[in-house]
């Protein structure tokens, strides 16, 4: 077993990263909407789902002859990833608007938004699976269930190596989008009268609404941002995995949600280390117990770190502690 | 609402009379027709297994299958019609049973083209055994259905022990493998065909590392990076299509040109597509269906391919001809004036008449009898049929 | 602010609920007998073929509808009367479906022990889970029960001795009470063919969880579980003993999980873990809070709604599932409270902040103010 792990050290460090840098961008999404409105918002792995969608039609639609490297693999990364920003965002906007707006406008608990949350992500992934897909990828409906793979666009190669520590261009490249639209995204939150809106009203929209913030535009900016965070990483997924299906946000999404928790939900730095911690913690349990145990060995760290740190590893800064 | 009533009193009566009657003479004939003895005009067949979920595309093939069967045969303008009634399980075993009881209370069936899968089967079973009505299952291989005294149960292909034997042993004999890396994921029929294809390979002394997938991830790293450095001769995956492709995709991005082979469940075109470019090529899937349509091992198998073609303008896929063999047998029964339920479950077990994949004939315990499992090398975007498991040879 | 809902139809239901809150004794009794009565004869086909024309009544009225009723009363006591949030309430469920199966085909137990074993170990599950846990506020303690879920599941999955991925198949049925019979039914006869002493064994059951559930809700434990959901701080201050209370909840609800779990194994002759998923969990959830949290009638009502809507819609085919997320958002849109709240409930939410709370920055814009850019905090 250990002699396994130490075999495996280094593929299982890369890999876990570059899944927990995934994670991270997604987590981002849950923290902070969590952040200003204390909602789990459900509904948020269908926007990282639409963002893959989004990105697999427009590199389909550009049609690509041949695999992609260097400068024009990462042009296209670019490309793929503005257009599923603005497309997740998008969503994420009409997402608030449709299904969580009226409710709060109604001062509806948190456990109805979290239904509608549940409800509106039911929604959305059968309506990819019964037209969207179909639709976009011509194929026949009972085919939208199935995965749906791009063009073969990416170039894969080693983009260090030194000994075992072995790197590919694809993982790399994950790895640091995902760490400078962290900083980016931090650096906002921080400089900006936006971010500081933003701030504020999870800090206490009580008051800030007495500053004169408008609260239903920091919710709009922060679903947006969230969402375009998602588009950010679906298209950094369809790079690895080339495939997308309308069932492929379930999984991660719970499991990035995990990660905001891990790290500290509300708390944007901690959603960069809970994501990472998260892709970490995975892959080492995989190559200790077996890839079987891959989840229950997450789903323990995470109670376990919670019994030490009941809100996370960083805390919740975005705004002071509360129930 | 006004129809509606009194005929669901006529059927709340039919109904109670069923469970008085309990396990007994039923002849009710379940037709519809006269109870005097002479033929019924019509009798209802059904056809149980997920339609439209996620599993779809390997039922809706033999379901075309069947139709084409009965369609061909309604044509001859028999004595004795036949209405084939779909029932859509989503392949949810909760779902099954309420369709079954439905089938049997309201229906009134005769027989029963499925369950398509083993999961429903498992609860199907009982209530069509109690039910005394008869079913050929033409997917359904999980290798215990076999083993629990059903009368009224049969399939018309072999089951996992003898797919996961077959192709354990030709791994062993075709690539004289001396270490195997099996991975499945983990579900019902996943881990039986995997276990089957472990324990047929470590009979002929082969090593065998084994690994697990989360069919509902798309991250497969942790496994790619245990098969990279265990250098074995061929990688056997036991699942579905929908997941073989991505991991075979990942595999062969991680530098693996290990020789990969997989079962019935991965038998579809959609596998060299989940893989992507050229990943799919020279990989091998064994099945104990027969995919034939240029008629390799019979001509019977190149008519059918030919008619399914014309009939619904799709070449016939996984289990299309096993759909029309399952319910040729039907069929056969009817035509022999057997329009009851019983005398048709008799008249299957000593059936025994010549079909497009293979002798149709039931052991007792609802078994086919012949136990073939062919093997299909994949190259390009499709697969063409190599042979039978036993002597074929791959390139 | 008036509690009072402004269509018509949540009016009909105020009057309603005003009638019975005055009624009497003896009124109500034979109201609840009427109830009773209807149940017994629900099964006939002929409401069948109005209720599920595509599929098998009996049969759907056992499951989902029946199993979905019994678990939403279970979750409404974590959820609805002690306000704690629970993604996972499925594991225990699948606990007690594997008690059964393990219990009843490898060491032959029959089915009246295991219910009560079964029960009993569902709600040491519960204490378990809880112990550690139920100091987490609010939401950590929903993605730990969502991730006790995910474990129970995934270690059925690799687990071989009850079956791995296959499950546990040849699960026995309750042993035949009697061969009694009235109008063509033996309810204590559990054959495989006919699903209605299933379901009368299923009505039994709950009728004795509504009534131990009432009496609960009325007790000295029903007013801490209130007074933790309305304000945990202020109740651990006037010396409630939260977490043992909340340790109470949670097993209770989970015994009911294991009760029902049991009952349904008993029926169904196999079990896989795939049985087991996360969206079981959300429905039965989504039915709590769609009746109405905390009202045990409301949350039988949501229940019931859930598991038979998509059932009479079969012929949607694929389009069930879509149209059922869009009734989710759509009653969470038109009313919040569920569509039979409690009024202890109601009374809460309309003060603010009951429950789980509201919605973060809700609390800057009150219902009452179209524009919450100017909207004074009502707090």
């Amino acid at each position: 077993m250990f002699s396994n792990f130490v075999n495996q050290f280094w593929p299982a460090t890369v890999d876990g990263l570059s899944l927990g840098a995934i994670y991270a961008l997604v987590a981002l999404g849950y923290t902070m909407v969590y952040g200003v409105l204390r909602l789990i918002n459900f509904a948020h792995s269908e926007i990282f789902m639409i963002g893959t969608v989004a990105a697999l039609f427009t590199v389909t639609k550009i049609g690509v002859s041949a695999p992609l490297a260097g400068f024009s693999l990462l042009g296209m990364l670019v490309l793929l990833a503005v257009v599923s920003a603005v497309v997740s965002g998008g969503a994420a906007v009409v997402l608030e608007y449709v299904a969580y707006r009226p409710l709060r406008r109604r001062g509806a608990s948190r456990l109805a938004a979290l239904i509608s949350a549940i409800g509106a992500s039911l929604f959305l992934q059968q309506l990819f699976a019964l037209t969207v897909i179909p639709r976009l990828f011509d194929r026949p409906q009972e085919g939208g269930r199935l995965p749906v793979q791009s063009p073969n666009w990416v170039e894969r190669s080693d983009a260090i190596s030194i000994g075992d520590f072995v790197v590919r261009n694809d993982k790399l490249l994950i790895v640091i989008a995902a760490v400078l639209m962290m900083l980016g995204l931090d650096q906002f939150v921080r400089r900006t009268k936006l971010g500081r809106g933003i701030r504020a009203t999870a800090q206490d929209p009580e008051t800030a609404v007495l500053m004169g913030v408008n609260i239903d535009r920091i919710v709009t900016a922060t679903f947006a941002i969230g969402g375009a965070m998602a588009g950010v990483a679906a298209a950094l997924y369809l790079m690895r995995f080339e495939s997308t299906n309308y069932f492929v946000g379930f999984l991660l999404g719970i499991k990035a949600f995990t990660a905001a928790v891990l790290g500290g939900i509300g708390n944007l730095r901690g959603a960069l280390v809970g994501g990472f911690l998260l892709g970490l913690i995975e892959l080492y349990g995989s190559v200790l117990f077996g890839s079987e145990w891959r989840d229950v060995v997450a789903f323990s760290v995470l109670v376990l770190v919670l019994m030490f740190r009941p809100s996370g590893i960083l805390g919740e800064s975005l705004q002071r502690a509360r129930a | 609402m006004r129809r509606a009533f009194p005929r669901g009193l006529v059927a709340a009566a039919a109904a109670s009379a069923l469970v008085l009657s309990a396990c007994g003479n039923s002849d009710d004939n379940g037709g519809g027709g006269d109870s005097g003895g002479s033929q019924p005009a019509s009798v209802k067949l059904g056809f149980m297994g997920d339609l439209t979920g996620e599993n779809s595309g390997i039922v809706i093939p033999p379901k075309n299958g069947a139709q084409m069967a009965i369609d061909e045969y309604n044509a001859t303008n028999p004595a004795t019609k036949i209405e084939l009634k779909t029932y859509d399980s989503q392949g949810v075993p909760e779902q099954a049973t309420a369709l079954a009881q439905q089938a049997l209370n309201t229906d009134k069936i005769v027989g029963l083209i499925g369950p398509a899968f083993s999961g429903e089967s498992q609860q199907v079973g009982p209530i069509l055994e109690e039910g005394e009505i008869p079913s050929i299952s033409a997917s359904a291989t999980n290798a215990t259905l076999a083993e629990k005294g059903w009368k009224y149960w049969h399939r018309i292909l072999p089951g996992d022990r003898i797919q996961g034997t077959g192709i354990g042993e030709f791994i062993s004999r075709a690539f004289t493998a001396k270490k195997v890396f099996v991975i499945h994921d983990n579900q019902d029929y996943s881990k039986g065909i995997a276990d089957f294809v472990t324990a047929a390979l470590k009979d002929k002394g082969v090593t065998v590392e084994t690994d697990v997938i989360d069919p509902k991830a798309s991250d497969y790293s942790s496994t790619v990076n245990k098969v990279k450095p265990a250098n074995a001769d061929a990688i056997f995956y036991g699942g579905y299509y929908a997941q073989a492709g991505p991991l075979l995709k990942q595999l062969r991005e991680a530098g693996v040109k290990t020789r990969f082979l997989s079962g019935d469940g991965s038998l579809d075109a959609g596998l060299a597509k989940g893989a992507g470019g050229t990943n799919a090529d020279g990989a091998v899937v064994g099945c104990p269906c027969l995919v034939d349509p240029t008629g390799v091992s019979n001509e019977a198998s190149k008519k059918f391919s030919e008619a399914y073609k014309a009939k619904y303008k799709t070449a016939p896929a996984i289990y299309s001809a096993e759909g029309y063999d399952a319910a040729s047998a039907f069929i056969a029964a009817i035509k022999a004036g057997k329009t009851t339920p019983k005398d048709i479950n008799t008249f299957l077990s000593t059936l025994d008449q010549p079909g497009v994949t293979k002798q149709i004939k039931f052991g007792p315990n609802g078994e086919p009898a012949g136990g073939d499992v062919f093997v299909y090398l994949f190259k390009g975007p499709n697969y063409t049929l190599l042979g039978n498991s036993k002597d074929a040879k791959v390139g | 602010m008036s509690s009072k809902v402004g269509n018509p139809v949540g009016r009909a239901v105020d009057r309603t609920r005003d009638l019975w809150a005055e009624a009497p004794r003896w009124a109500r009794w034979v109201v609840y007998l009427v109830l009773i009565v209807g149940a017994v004869l629900l099964p006939s086909r002929a409401i069948g073929s109005i209720m599920t024309p595509d599929s098998d009544w009996p049969t759907v009225l056992f499951y989902p509808i029946g199993v979905y009723i019994l678990l939403a009363i279970g979750l409404n006591v974590v959820v609805g009367q002690a306000g704690l949030l629970d993604l996972g309430y499925v594991a225990f469920f699948a606990v007690g479906g594997y008690m059964m199966a393990v219990l009843g085909t490898r060491w032959g137990w029959s089915f009246w022990e295991i219910l009560v074993l079964g029960t009993m170990a569902a709600a040491l599950s519960g204490v378990l889970l809880g112990a550690p846990t139920l100091r987490l506020r609010g939401d950590y303690l929903a993605i730990v029960t969502l991730g006790f879920g995910e474990i129970v599941r995934k270690v059925a999955e690799n687990t071989d001795y009850i079956g791995g991925p296959r499950g546990i198949a040849g699960i026995p049925h309750p042993p035949n009470l009697s061969r009694f019979e009235i109008f063509g039914v033996r309810p204590l006869r559990y054959g495989v063919l006919d699903p209605r002493p299933y379901y009368y064994l299923l009505l039994v059951l709950i009728v004795l969880v509504i009534v131990f559930a009432k009496r609960l809700e009325n007790s000295r434990v029903g007013r801490s579980w209130a007074a933790i959901r309305e304000d945990e701080d202020a109740a651990e201050l006037m010396g409630v003993p939260t977490f043992r209370f909340k340790l109470a909840a949670f097993a209770i609800g989970a015994s009911i999980g294991g009760a029902t779990g049991v009952v349904w194994a008993g029926k169904v002759i196999s079990i896989i873990p795939n049985n087991f998923p996360f969206i079981l969990s959300a429905t039965i959830l989504a039915a709590v809070v769609l009746g109405g949290s905390g009202n045990i009638p409301g949350v039988m009502f949501g229940a019931f709604l859930i598991a038979w809507l998509p059932e009479r819609f079969r012929g949607l085919q694929d389009y069930r599932v879509l149209s059922f997320g869009a009734v989710l958002v759509l009653m969470m849109i038109l009313r919040p409270e569920g569509i039979l709240p409690s009024r202890r409930r109601r009374a809460e939410l309309a003060e603010g902040g009951g429950g789980s709370g509201h919605l973060g920055a809700e609390g800057a814009a009150p219902a009452a103010s179209p524009d919450p850019g100017t909207a004074v905090a009502t707090r």
